[in-house]
């Protein structure tokens, strides 16, 4: 009985811990005439890493862009349904992009810095957002590099060349830019494709850290770096989730058999 | 099924046949060592410990197969429950051939001594067992997950022919003292063959586990 | 594969035809190249003696010894004082315009075939442009403000394909990473497309320049007058520059032979300048490209 009782307790906890941030409801999306996304339903939990998983094309590219409506930036994009991020609908009129992407920070498939130096990368978020006073910006710099591990490499060259820097640490300066606005969200967008395998592995754990303050959706070709990563795991196949599970009975026991087939390299 | 890891497929089929062909010698050598029992056929045990080396050696190629798989394929999913069970399977189908030579080693005990008893109970039990062993090989060849239920039934009956084996043997100690180092040879026996039956059960539990996902106690 | 008599023959057809195409190249380059070089000595054999620099800082007379250069130099350097502002604040906003803001329709596409249009279209077309426009209906007669304003007309549209090309040339991951820190438009284009795409501006208008300091039509209808001007002091003087003097000097050479050794000395003059800017634009376009 009073195991029983904890383990309630314990239910409650996980589950207040686990408020839904980012709530998509019935979301569909066509690139003019063609539907690149086919009522889409997903829920991603605070705190909780989401990867999204599919064959090229299948549309979690898409879906992760249209999450900070980066996905409106392509002029015949069309979208119906609902995105609720904190129970406020993104795609609603009075909700400017502007606002929605400081709290849904993105960081890109290729390492995409400024060619500026490494400091003006990272300072180069709170300065949009009207920060001025340099001792608060060297402070804000300083605690997204540690953030994003990458302190200790950059900190006696800050005023150099950001494309000084390897891939890896491009990327990682690239998270630390995004963590410098100290977005809710964070989306990634296959962030380890370019890089070699010794970096993708400092991202992975760095994500694993990231995940302690900040939700995490991200989108990836390599299939043990979800597995590795994530909490949960969303399979997307022609624009629509075949599976959304908790990532170890995906991987291990996953309930269709399209997904079986895909993560066991049978197609796709 | 669709599949462009033609490669790994074939690696998985071989392990496949490996397994069966390693259940095919322990069910003979499990046969053997009751028939060389009842016959008192100390050339057939001896055969049967030399042939044991057989089984070990599929053992192994078992393990390295499914170790290298693991290692170059990263194998998820049921994939990875294929190399998972082919482990387990290959294990237990060992500790069968194992206490084939056991009963083999009993009997060259006995040596030419005539038995105390004709025996009824110990063939019905191996046969028992030996059918177990037939049907849960092919419960992993079929992935019958019902033909494992049904298999894995039968371990009632053959702990019902041990408790009876048991006291029937308990008697005679009793009666005749002289009886005993024969008798306790026998009743090691018939726990031998009751081992067996519980491998064979675990065997049941690795196909169900394959095919479903989950190990259910079939104990 | 064996090769047979056949097959030799045609690979020696082959090699001789590509010989034969090279060297004509080579011969119809030479061609260009020799009137270039023929036009070069002979200015500078007729010029370089006049070269000097009194010349340089001499007030325009009718006499060719004592004649120089310096009222025409103020005059080209007050011109481009009018058109470089002028062409850099149109041109890069209208750029901005076309690239950034404005939707890809139809509005869009006729812009952007007129500018396209307009950079062929020839000088003296403008010319006649300000002299109705500037000079008549601004009264702003022959000075620099309507020369200037003619000339910044007449480059507008290099200006301006020249920053769309430099603008189009930053990686839209760039903007994509701005726009993803929740950034206005605005602030992208000030914080992360003007600066990379600067050098390509700058590049563009150096050489828009180079053309306005080296264009003659324009001016020619524009009506400078025929006169020795005094060195002009301010942007609403007449004035003459380089390419007009260079004009006048060689017509009036019939009546003074020297004047067509002060037309070569001011053609060489011309020619630095140009070179100068050029080499500039060169400079800045090599040490820029490509950082990203």
């Amino acid at each position: 009985m009073i195991q029983l009782m904890e383990k309630e307790d314990a239910a409650t906890a996980a589950d207040q811990r686990n408020e839904i941030v980012l709530d998509t409801r019935e979301l569909n999306l066509w690139y003019g005439p063609e539907q690149a996304l086919k009522n889409i339903a997903l829920q991603m939990s605070e705190k909780q890493v989401t990867a999204i998983i599919g064959p090229s094309g299948c549309g979690k590219s898409t879906y992760i862009k249209s999450l900070n409506r980066m996905v409106e930036m392509n002029p015949l994009v069309r979208i119906t349904g609902q995105v609720m991020f904190k129970k406020r609908n993104i795609f609603h009129k009075n909700y400017s992009v502007e606002e929605l992407r400081t709290q849904v920070g993105m960081v890109f498939q290729k390492p995409n810095p400024f060619p500026k130096s490494i400091y003006e990368n990272v300072a180069y978020g709170p300065r949009i957002h009207g920060i001025r006073k340099k001792k608060l910006l060297d402070e804000i710099v300083e605690k997204s590099l540690r953030d994003a591990a990458l302190w200790d490499e950059v900190k006696d060259r800050l005023n150099e060349n950001a494309y000084g820097l390897s891939g890896g640490q491009q990327q990682r300066l690239c998270i630390a830019r995004t963590l410098s606005i100290e977005p809710e969200v964070i989306l990634m967008d296959e962030p380890t494709s370019a890089l070699d395998p010794i970096s993708t592995l400092k991202i992975e754990e760095l994500v694993q850290e990231l995940k302690q303050d900040y939700t995490i959706v991200i989108v990836t070709h390599n299939m043990q770096q979800a597995a590795r990563v994530s909490d949960q795991t969303a399979f997307f196949l022609n624009g629509e989730v075949v599976e959304f599970n908790d990532t170890v009975t995906l991987f291990s026991n996953p309930n269709d058999q399209r997904t079986e087939d895909y993560i066991t390299g049978r197609f796709g | 099924m669709p599949t462009n890891r033609q490669q790994f497929d074939d690696q998985l089929n071989t392990l496949r046949s490996a397994l069966v062909e390693m259940g095919r010698k322990v069910e003979e050598a499990i046969l053997n060592s009751v028939k060389a029992l009842k016959e008192t056929d100390l050339d057939l045990a001896q055969q049967i410990v030399d042939q044991d080396v057989e089984v070990n050696q599929i053992e192994e190629k078992i393990d390295e197969i499914g170790t290298t798989l693991i290692a170059t394929q990263q194998p998820v999913a049921k994939d990875l429950r294929r190399i998972l069970t082919a482990f387990k399977m290959a294990s237990d189908l060992e500790r069968m051939g194992d206490l084939a030579v056991d009963i083999s080693k009993v009997v060259m005990r006995i040596g030419n001594d005539a038995l105390i008893k004709p025996l009824v109970d110990i063939p019905r039990m191996a046969e028992i067992v030996q059918l177990m062993i037939a049907e849960s090989i092919q419960a992993y060849m079929e992935e019958n997950v019902d033909l494992a239920y049904k298999m894995a039934k039968m371990d009632d009956e053959v702990d019902h022919l041990y408790s009876q084996i048991l006291r029937e043997l308990f008697v005679f100690m009793v009666d005749n003292p002289k009886t005993v180092n024969q008798s306790l040879l026998l009743c090691f026996v018939s726990r031998y063959m009751e081992r067996m039956a519980d491998h064979a059960t675990n065997i049941g539990e690795s196909v169900v586990y394959l095919v479903r996902g989950h190990r259910p106690d079939l104990n | 594969m064996k090769q047979n008599t056949d097959q030799m023959n045609r690979m020696k057809q082959r090699l001789l035809l590509n010989n034969l195409m090279k060297h004509s190249f080579l011969f119809l380059t030479l061609i260009a190249l020799a009137v270039l070089v023929i036009l070069i000595v002979q200015v500078f054999t007729q010029g370089i003696g006049w070269l000097d620099w009194n010349f340089l800082t001499s007030k325009l007379s009718l006499n060719p010894d004592r004649a120089g250069i310096l009222g025409v130099i103020v005059g080209t350097i007050l011109l481009m004082v009018v058109v470089g502002p002028v062409t850099m604040l149109l041109g890069i906003c209208t750029a901005i315009y076309l690239e950034e803001y404005a939707k890809k329709g139809r509005v869009h596409s006729f812009i952007q075939t007129n500018i396209s249009n307009l950079a062929g279209v020839p000088s003296v077309i403008f010319g006649l442009l300000g002299l109705t426009v500037f000079s008549r209906m601004f009264n702003l007669g022959s000075s620099i403000v309507a020369g200037g304003l003619t000339m910044s007309l007449l480059v507008l549209p290099i200006v301006v394909v020249a920053s769309q090309e430099a603008i189009r040339a930053v990686p839209q991951f760039l903007r994509e990473a701005s726009y993803g820190m929740g950034a206005t438009k605005w602030q992208t284009i000030r914080r992360i497309v003007l600066p990379a795409s600067l050098p390509g501006i700058l590049t563009g208008m150096i050489l828009s320049l180079s053309r306005a300091i080296g264009e003659t039509a324009p001016l020619v209808v524009l009506g400078i007058p025929v006169l020795i001007m005094p060195v002009p002091d301010s942007l609403m003087d007449d004035f003459t520059a380089l390419p007009i003097q260079i004009y006048y000097w060689t017509l009036d050479a019939v009546l003074t032979a020297e004047y067509a050794n002060l037309a070569a000395a001011t053609i060489i003059v011309l020619l630095i300048v140009l070179f100068i800017m050029n080499s500039a634009a060169i400079f800045i376009r090599n040490k820029f490209q490509k950082r990203y």
